[in-house]
């Protein structure tokens, strides 16, 4: 088992003038589970790939324990590139199946049959070992190719959007039995997705990467309640937050007819605008006349919750040739949502609200 | 949604098939059934409009990206199944849906793997395709490609003068890059490594591996001839200004491999008194195409050597070394070559690939010779061989009935 370190990481690929991955730094526990996440072409695949030794590495290093790795190749690192298409052989025993590759590599028959034994039982395959696996159910073999990486006991494993073949149904599932599964073997793991949901579901920690540069990397609560900048903000969570340019006025900033209060050391960090962002879930509709005023558009009714997609009234009567803005969301009690067309008010609960240098885009405040 | 056919030429007899069937549900009418490798996906092989399909039942997104990466394949000149069309938009009677098929031409008289160990073997078998299945990852790599699931089931084998020819049928891992590093080649020989292995292994369970042959031992041997032919490819040759013929030697050695250079990266060093060459642009199938340009015949690389050696035989023979070598060829081909062809009856031409036969017609004809201690005109050794030999081989156009298997792994039901 080991710690991970990617150390000003970067790679720039030849042909390309800016770098894939930008002095990457990211320390990765023992044990940790670790997701890489970001839009398609950020650099998660690249990232995971130069810890593998798939990638050449251009600046700064790469650690695996307290091994500086950078110039090994991949099979001297002790990785495992995790659920890669793993056929299972009709002929061979599941614990066959399982620990083959250890017989290439030449390790003893105890040994493998120990080391089977033991990824059997935490699979729950310990009564199957000697079946064939055309008598496994599909979940039972997808465990026994989890078992030939679980086998070789590598210090990391390391996989690159491993349910992009599953349909949705699958994926939830089998995100959860890999997360359980992880915790359970306690092996450092670094995990790619572009599915914001499955990195918050499933690590540990996160790290949220664009155009090559990370931008945050925290634990889900974290990243959920404190986003470092407009991007992650928008990223993470599901519907995304609101984000809104507002005018700064004397002790706040300017929401509808009403006044966010934000304090003089905040504001004296920011221009004469500011974008602030509320999650739907920290909206309150007010009462007529406080706040920012909404003109429904959409009811989307949840059961006990319901999402009211609306979009700023003054913006349009302000400017009718304004862009249409991202409607603003608001999660509210299913059992007495406000009807399409209505004019609503609403603020950010006290405490919730987020806000963003509107130039740079980093977060001001605590 | 409606059933959406993707391919170039797409045969209205397409149609016709039970799309909204489970592709595992297909009643035999539909099916030719010819042997498959181990697989994840449901696969089998269709008759349309006098052609077989191979057709895999895949996530669209996988059937369109792997479909394209067939033509992206095939457009680098490198050996791979064509790719045919992709059918999406499959609804079953009762309204569900079902998943895309990718559309593949059948590689005609090609082996699996799993085919070719059920027959009658050579001890050598499995080594021989080792050498094959190296041979096409060096050409794949040279192109940029890594494939990322290279393995005995992923390949397609076809004979090739007494060895095999290799080539690509499951590209779903696939990746083309500007260039491979050193790191992805060896990740895709770890890859190859352990799959071999594990098929051989399998094969050893059940009982179909020849006595003596060791899984860990021949699945090493993918590395090892991989390095040789990589180094012999690529590598750097070092010489001094007087030595420039060590060019021409190493063109001729790559030519002898069946690999054509169309350049070189030449640099000097400080004081130009030394040379460093490397091939920079490497072509397969020297051999192959020279038959081709010469007889208009296509036939895998080791077989076209042995043809164009029997053409250079025939020169000698007659007595034409001045002769245009075009002309020298067209009397060969009218003479020899497809007077032997037309010997054969129909009912053994499905045993084997014509250019097979050929070659096999020559071996039998040598050993006839060696056996009776002179000459043996060709159609002589022709009939011998037509009546002792060929009527004995299995019917390798469409091998019929061996194991195959598949083995879905999706966490379906617990
Ligand atoms: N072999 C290559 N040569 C040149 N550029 C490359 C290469 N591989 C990736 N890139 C570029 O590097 C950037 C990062 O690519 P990468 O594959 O790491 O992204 P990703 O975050 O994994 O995206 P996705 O979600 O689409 O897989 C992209 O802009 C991509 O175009
Ligand atoms: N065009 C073709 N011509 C001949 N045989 C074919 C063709 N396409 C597929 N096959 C046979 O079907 C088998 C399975 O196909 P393929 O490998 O594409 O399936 P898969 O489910 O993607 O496999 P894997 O489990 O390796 O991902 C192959 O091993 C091969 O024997
Ligand atoms: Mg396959
Ligand atoms: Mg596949």
């Amino acid at each position: 088992m080991a710690t991970v370190k990617f150390d000003n990481a970067t790679r720039i690929y030849p042909g390309n003038d800016v770098p894939s991955v930008d002095k990457l730094n990211i320390d990765i526990e023992d044990g940790e589970f670790l997701v890489l996440v970001g839009p398609s072409g950020c650099g998660k695949s690249t990232s995971l790939r130069m810890l593998a030794g798939l990638e050449e590495v251009n600046g700064g290093k790469i650690w695996i324990g307290d091994r500086d790795v950078t110039n090994l190749s991949p099979k001297d690192r002790d990785v495992a590139m995790v659920f890669q298409n793993y056929a299972l052989y009709p002929h061979m025993s599941v614990a066959d199946n399982m620990g083959f590759a250890l017989k290439i590599a030449g390790t003893d028959k105890a040994e493998i049959r120990k080391r089977v034994e033991e990824a059997a039982k935490i699979l729950d395959l310990e009564q199957y070992l000697e079946r064939k696996p055309k008598a496994l159910s599909g979940g039972q073999r997808q465990r026994v190719a989890m078992g030939r990486a679980i086998v070789r006991s590598p210090q990391v494993f390391l996989m690159d959007e491993p349910l992009s073949n599953l349909d949705a149904k699958l994926r939830v599932q089998t995100r959860t039995q890999i997360a359980s599964l992880q915790r359970r073997l306690g092996v450092t793991t670094v995990y790619v997705t572009h599915d914001q949901v499955e990195a918050m579901t499933m690590g540990d920690r996160v790290a949220v990467l664009k155009d090559g540069l990370l931008q945050q990397c925290d634990t889900p609560r974290r990243m959920y309640d404190h986003p470092n900048n407009v991007f992650v903000a928008g990223f993470i969570g599901s519907p995304a937050m609101n984000l809104l340019n507002v005018p700064v006025t004397e002790g706040g900033a300017r929401f509808g007819s009403g006044l966010l209060p934000i304090s003089r050391e905040d504001l004296s960090r920011a221009g004469n605008e500011i974008t602030v962002g509320v999650r739907p879930e920290d909206v309150d509709i007010t009462s007529e006349g406080d706040g920012l005023p909404l003109t429904v558009e959409v009811v989307e009714e949840l059961g006990a919750d319901a999402y009211v997609y609306g979009t700023p009234a003054s913006d349009k009567a302000k400017d009718p040739t304004a862009p249409v803005e991202k409607p603003f969301v608001v999660r509210t009690d299913g059992r007495r949502p406000p009807m399409k067309g209505e004019t609503i008010y609403v603020k950010p609960k006290e405490g919730h609200l987020h806000v963003f240098n509107m130039e740079t885009g980093e977060r001001i405040g605590d | 949604m409606p059933l959406h056919i993707t391919a170039n030429r797409p045969d209205p007899e397409l149609l016709d098939l039970p799309w909204g069937l489970p592709l595992e549900e297909w009643p035999d009418e539909f099916l030719a059934a010819l042997p498959r490798g181990i697989s994840r996906h449901v696969v089998r092989f269709v008759r349309v409009a006098g052609r077989v399909l191979a057709v895999k039942e895949i996530k669209h997104s996988i059937a369109v990206s792997e479909h394209n990466m067939l033509r992206n394949l095939e457009r680098l000149d490198l050996p791979c199944v064509e790719a045919y069309g992709v059918v999406s938009g499959r609804t079953a009677a009762d309204g569900t849906e079902l998943d895309a098929c990718l559309l593949t031409e059948h590689l005609e008289f090609s082996l699996p793997y799993r085919a070719l160990f059920s027959q009658h073997l050579r001890h050598d078998t499995a080594a021989r395709l080792i050498d094959a299945l190296a041979v096409l990852l060096v050409r794949l790599h040279l192109a940029g490609f890594w494939w990322g699931d290279v393995s005995l089931s992923n390949t397609l084998f076809r004979r090739d003068a007494g060895a095999f020819a290799a080539y690509l049928v499951d590209a779903e891992t696939g990746e083309l890059h500007a260039s491979l590093t050193p790191g992805q080649r060896e990740h895709d020989l770890d890859i190859a490594g352990v799959n071999i292995a594990g098929e051989l292994m399998d094969l050893e369970a059940g009982g179909a591996l020849p006595e003596g042959t060791d899984p860990v031992a021949i699945s090493g041997r993918i590395v090892e001839r991989y390095a040789e032919l990589w180094d012999e490819l690529t590598g750097e040759t070092s010489l001094t200004m007087g030595e420039r013929w060590r060019i021409d030697e190493r063109i001729r050695r790559l030519n002898e491999l069946g690999f054509d250079v169309d350049e070189f990266t030449m640099t000097t060093d400080v004081d130009g008194t030394t040379i460093q060459i490397q091939p920079k642009i490497v072509d397969a199938g020297h051999h192959s195409r020279r038959l081709l340009r010469l007889t208009g015949l296509d036939v895998e690389e080791n077989q076209a050597r042995r043809l164009l050696n029997d053409l250079d035989s025939y020169r000698a023979a007659t007595d034409r070394m001045q002769d245009n070598e075009e002309q020298v060829a067209h009397d060969w081909v009218a003479r020899i070559y497809e007077p032997v062809m037309a010997r054969i009856p129909a009912q053994l031409r499905h045993k084997l690939e014509a250019a097979e036969i050929f070659h096999e017609i020559l071996e039998h004809r040598w050993y006839m010779s060696e056996r009776f201690g002179h000459d043996i005109p060709i159609m002589d050794a022709v009939d011998d061989y037509l009546y002792w030999v060929l009527p004995n081989k299995p019917d390798e156009q469409s091998v019929v009935g061996v194991d195959t298997v598949e083995m879905p792994v999706v966490a379906w039901d617990d």
